[in-house]
């Protein structure tokens, strides 16, 4: 079982009381009617599914109940780093997951 | 006397406490602190089994966890029959039943060792090969005929009376083996004040120095330094210390399961006590010191009771005080057989010789055996033991061949060298590396953070183990942030000398096809099936697995996996570290389903949820259904009616005076706040701004995929306040659909959500008399259809209690659904039954309701629907904002299929004999006379006998359905085709009319 850090609880947590919630970072048109079918194929039928780092959210559900944005290695299962919803994709990642969870 | 073969001056155990069992019938004496096995073999009683493929005779390999032969059961009462217990771990305890397994009709004649004789059609594929052809036999006559020959024990066939516990723990050192080097870590990390957590699976802490006789530490015997060390620990209040509790899994981030047997040693556990309790442990740091597992001499019949790992040997003399034999063969290719050898000797044994395979090998021990007397041979090897139920005989020849010589013996004890135990830290994902030299694979690249000590490591001798465990305790703690610890470094006096040892089939284990020189026991794999895999083209080491089973078994080859690889890299010509190891895997030892389904089973496998209405419908003889977690009023049958019978009386009853229904169920949530009725916009596909306080709408949810997600009556209470209703089922999803949007999409939005399903519960009252009935009770609210309109709702009070007053109806009837605080809604439904009572009101139950909703065509989410069913497909447009820009699942909707011609659609049927109701699920075709497979154009989504309508109706999605009013189509079944009518959704009162009347 996975220890999971909420960015709003600020603390570890275990895996149980979490939801993942699937891919972060896809934007939902303010003007989403007006899309064409190519632009609403990508925003809600194409994911990335890489092997490695992808950014994801979670929500603590059994927690504080919030959404929030995860960054994990789907290789090694590991988090790198969490951060709160609304908040803009990481730039830079920690060196060290486990310690970045840690920390 | 506690056996004959037991030596009163060797061992630990206190003679005088006896404690009687029985073992396939026999009685025997044992003392307090035996296993089942050195409780055996102190009376001489080697052969303890059968072999699971060959039926072979087997006898007591180990004496310990790693124990592939000797499985027993162990039978407390009738329901209490446990299978696959190894002798080596079970506790002897007064009164204490065990039968032998895989054997008929007794140990010593099994009529299926026959297998054994006929073994060249056994051999490696043997499954594979066989049984594959007829392909339909599989299933029906070799499968089970194989089960019942081959089976490990037999399963108890009643419920479990145990019962199990569950923990959850966090350390910041968690230590797992309590030998010479998990104890010395401990203590290094205890002593800096962090919280420790140190297990063992056996009784006894002391791994190692139960049998190692030359250990000494601290000035004291090696184990009993071991039982201070232990004491001290125990006594610490930073520290637990776990025996007989086994580490089966190590997972992500250093949580790690471990299972203690609580009870199974006991003569008569009480209840209070658990059988056996789980362990949860997330540690910061955790120790491994799982210590090293002897390996066999791998030569022909090496499988023969007395046949035995040397370590086994020392451990049931130096621990139990019992002589496996009275005239002993040694078989090594290292040192520490010699131990045994030794030992033995100065205990009164005979050994016969010591047949070393090495060519001249030189040290101390070897000296002291040579300076007993002990007949020694370097550069031989024992090609075969001689014997059937008993090992009577060795015989040895040099190891390039030569004259043959065999000696009589009654016990061999062999050791081809010690395989560090890497389970754990490579369950831990951590990758093991070969040594070359000391041909082993030890932890290379650690994944997690923990470290490995001692024999596990790949460390040799007591004084490094100690040095090196001490070291990695004290920085764990460190790490796990502890300050420099206070104690001191326990000083080993003593200690034995390892070596290296060989791997893989020595010289008595072929190349002669028909000798069986067993690599795993319990799989009865020789090493001639491994060879006859890579003859056959398996190349990696995971494919020899699979094709010979070895290591597959319940030991997951803890003794034989290392010879395996060794013989298939030979036969291969390759390097051990190219063919591969194969992976470890969870669990370590066997675990029950007890320890891990602990208390979770029955009703606490999963929650129920009752209404508070509940035991008003329990004291009328409801029957209930499963809804969710829910149970719900089915039915309420009267005298003996049938529920077709009830369900008809309930149904003609709601319509003729009124019913009284349940509906507390339905998912509520509240939704306040500024932005509330902007957000009712964006999450339903109604428009909500202009709906007037007091009003209710029928609202339809959707994903953004533009299918129906969820419904259900929504009432604007205020400018800011809705109360929505949602499915039974669906309440908890629509509740995290709507956080989702609210938290991630529309953050910007002032709306607070709320779940409140459970703090109201619902009374619908429906049927022309539902109003006489309710507004006697009601205070402050104008009852009368200009104040109080269909699809209304108020606030007031009932029975003096407050209540949000639903006008609106679910089966076409004038309707009130009456929500009131749970707390009074027993007593409040009790005071509207006895005010129904004056008017013929019925209490009807989910079937009912079912019914008299399809009669009215109003639509169930999720079993009219499918999450494939647009608002379009349901008849439901009308529903749908038109003027709205946006709403979540607008441009789903959009989509080119979603808006193609000839989607299915939701219509009603009738079949044309009114007497036939169609089976739910059932598939229409357009012609009944097509070949089969027949192109099926729908199916039925709904179907009742309707007592009002005097006919069956049903309501089903059908490809262009509504274009095809009138048309005939047709349901095949099994035994016949049913002509069904295409018709209109709405089977009674299609006006509406009643919901006023
Ligand atoms: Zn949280």
């Amino acid at each position: 079982m996975l220890l999971i850090r909420c960015p709003y609880c600020e603390e570890e947590r275990p895996e149980l009381e979490f939801r993942n919630a699937g891919e972060a970072h896809i934007a939902r048109s303010g003007n989403i009617a007006g899309e064409s079918d190519d632009d609403f194929e990508k925003f809600f039928f194409i994911r990335s599914n890489p092997k490695g780092i992808i950014y994801e959210r979670w929500r603590h559900i059994h927690g504080c109940a919030r959404f929030f944005n995860a960054v994990r290695d789907t290789v090694t299962d590991k988090f790198v780093m969490t951060y709160k919803a609304g908040e803009p994709k990481p730039s830079k990642l920690p060196k060290n997951g486990n310690e970045g969870v840690a920390k | 006397m506690s056996g004959a073969f037991r030596i009163p001056a060797a061992g630990r155990l206190k003679q005088a406490k006896t404690a009687r069992f029985s073992f396939d019938g026999q009685s025997y004496t044992g003392i307090e602190g035996d296993t089942l096995a050195s409780a055996l073999l102190a009376n001489g009683v080697h052969l303890v089994g059968r072999s699971f493929k060959y039926h072979r005779p087997r006898g007591i390999l180990s004496a310990g966890a790693e124990e592939p032969n000797a499985l027993v059961q162990i039978v407390r009462d009738d329901a209490r029959k446990t299978p696959n217990v190894r002798a080596t771990v079970q506790e002897l305890y007064d009164g204490l039943a065990a039968n032998s397994q895989n054997r008929w009709p007794s140990l010593s004649f099994d009529v299926g060792a026959v297998n054994d004789l006929a073994s060249p059609m056994f051999s490696a594929g043997f499954y594979y090969k066989t049984f594959m052809w007829p392909k339909a036999a599989w299933k029906s006559l070799y499968e089970p005929k194989i089960r019942e020959a081959a089976g490990l024990g037999v399963s108890p066939d009643r419920p479990d009376p145990d019962h199990y516990s569950s923990r959850y723990a966090h350390c910041d050192v968690l230590v797992l083996g309590g030998g010479a080097a998990g104890i010395a870590a401990a203590l290094a990390a205890a002593e800096t004040g962090v919280r420790v957590i140190l297990a063992d699976e056996q009784a006894e802490f002391g791994g190692s120095l139960r049998f190692e006789s030359g250990a000494r530490i601290d000035g004291q015997d090696g184990f009993a330094w071991a039982q201070g060390a232990v004491a001290k620990l125990a006594a610490m209040d930073n520290v637990r210390v776990l025996p007989r509790t086994t580490a089966f899994g190590y997972y992500a981030q250093n949580f790690v399961g471990l299972v203690e047997r609580v009870s199974d040693h006991l003569k008569a556990p009480g209840h209070d006590l658990p059988r056996e309790r789980l362990w949860q442990v997330r540690a910061k740091r955790v120790v491994l010191a799982s210590g090293a597992i002897e390996r066999h001499m791998v030569f022909a019949n090496n499988d023969r009771p007395g046949v035995m790992l040397a370590g086994a040997a020392r451990t049931f003399l130096n621990h139990y005080g019992v002589a496996v034999g009275r005239n002993v063969g040694v078989y090594t290719a290292n040192d520490s057989a010699y131990a045994a050898a030794i030992d033995l000797k100065k205990a009164g044994v005979n050994v016969a010789a010591i047949v070393d395979l090495r060519d001249n090998p030189t040290g101390p021990v070897i000296d002291e055996a040579r300076a007993l007397g002990i007949e020694i041979n370097f550069g031989r090897a024992v090609i075969r033991a001689g014997g059937k139920l008993r090992v009577s005989s060795m015989t040895v020849q040099p190891k390039n061949g030569g004259g043959e010589r065999t000696i009589p013996v009654d016990a061999i004890l062999m050791s081809a060298g010690w395989t560090p135990s890497v389970h754990l830290f490579s369950q831990s994902r951590g990758k093991v590396a070969f040594n070359d030299e000391t041909k082993r694979f030890v932890p290379g690249t650690y994944a997690q953070d923990c470290v490995s000590v001692g024999a596990c490591n790949g460390t040799d001798g007591l004084s490094g183990t100690v040095d090196e465990a001490y070291a990695a305790g004290a920085k764990a703690a460190k790490d796990a942030g502890a300050k420099a610890g206070k104690g001191s470094k326990p000083k080993v006096d003593a200690s034995e000398s390892w070596s290296r040892g060989m791997l893989g089939a020595a010289p008595g284990a072929g190349p002669d096809t028909t000798v069986k020189a067993f690599v795993d026991f319990q799989n009865d794999v020789t090493a001639k099936d491994i060879r006859q895999a890579v003859h056959e083209g398996m190349r990696s080491i995971e494919h020899v697995k699979r094709f010979t089973t070895n290591g597959m078994a319940t030991d997951q080859g803890k003794t034989s996996n290392m010879h395996g690889l060794a013989i298939a890299a030979e036969t291969l010509g390759k390097p051990i570290p190219e063919v591969g190891l194969t992976t470890f895997r969870a669990p370590y030892t066997p675990v029950t389903f007890g320890s891990i389904v602990s208390h979770a089973r029955g009703p606490l496998f999963d929650p129920t949820r009752k209404t508070a209405i509940h035991p008003w419908a329990e004291r009328q003889g409801a029957v209930f259904e499963d809804v969710g977690q829910w149970k719900r009023a089915w039915y309420f049958p009267k005298g003996g009616e049938d529920m077709h019978a009830a369900v008809d009386r309930e149904c003609v009853g709601v319509r003729t005076n009124a019913g009284l229904f349940d509906a507390s169920t339905l998912g509520k949530i509240e939704v306040v706040g500024p932005d509330a009725a902007k957000f009712m916009e964006l999450l339903y596909t109604n428009p909500w701004e202009k709906l007037e306080p007091g009003r209710c709408r029928y609202g339809i949810m959707l994903r953004e995929d533009g299918f129906i997600y969820d419904d259900g009556v929504v009432g604007r209470l205020a400018p800011d306040r809705f109360h929505v209703t949602t499915t039974t089922g669906g309440a908890p999803r629509v509740m995290n659909h709507m956080e989702d949007y609210l938290q991630t999409e529309f953050p910007h939005l002032n709306v607070w959500l709320t779940s409140i399903t459970e703090q109201w519960a619902v009374i619908a009252v429906q049927g022309p008399k539902s109003r006489d009935i309710i507004a006697p009770l009601v205070e402050g609210i104008d009852m009368s259809d200009e104040a109080l309109p269909h699809m209304s709702v108020r606030e007031g009070k009932i029975c003096g209690v407050p209540t949000r007053l639903f006008r609106m109806s679910f089966t076409g009837e004038r309707g009130f659904e009456v929500n009131v605080p749970a707390d009074y809604g027993q007593a409040v439904w009790e005071a509207l039954w006895a005010e129904g009572q004056k008017h013929g009101a019925v209490a009807y139950g989910t079937e009912a309701m079912h019914v008299l909703r399809a009669e009215k065509g109003y639509i169930i989410v999720g079993q009219d629907t499918d999450g494939t069913v647009t608002p379009n497909d349901a008849g439901l447009d009308w529903a749908v904002g038109k003027k709205k820009t946006d709403f979540v699942g607008i441009r789903g909707m959009m989509r080119p299929d979603l808006v193609a011609k000839g989607r299915k659609q939701l219509v009603g049927l009738k079949t044309k004999d009114p007497k036939v109701v169609l089976e739910e699920g059932a598939q229409i075709v357009e012609d009944p006379r097509q070949p089969i497979p027949m192109k099926m154009i729908g199916h039925v989504t709904s179907s009742y006998w309707s007592q009002n309508c005097g006919r069956s109706i049903a309501l089903a999605l059908v490809a262009g359905g509504r274009d095809r009013m009138g048309d005939t189509l047709y349901v095949p079944m099994p035994d016949g085709v049913i002509e069904v009518e295409v018709t209109g959704m709405v089977f009674f009162d299609e006006t509406g009319g009643r919901l006023n009347g």
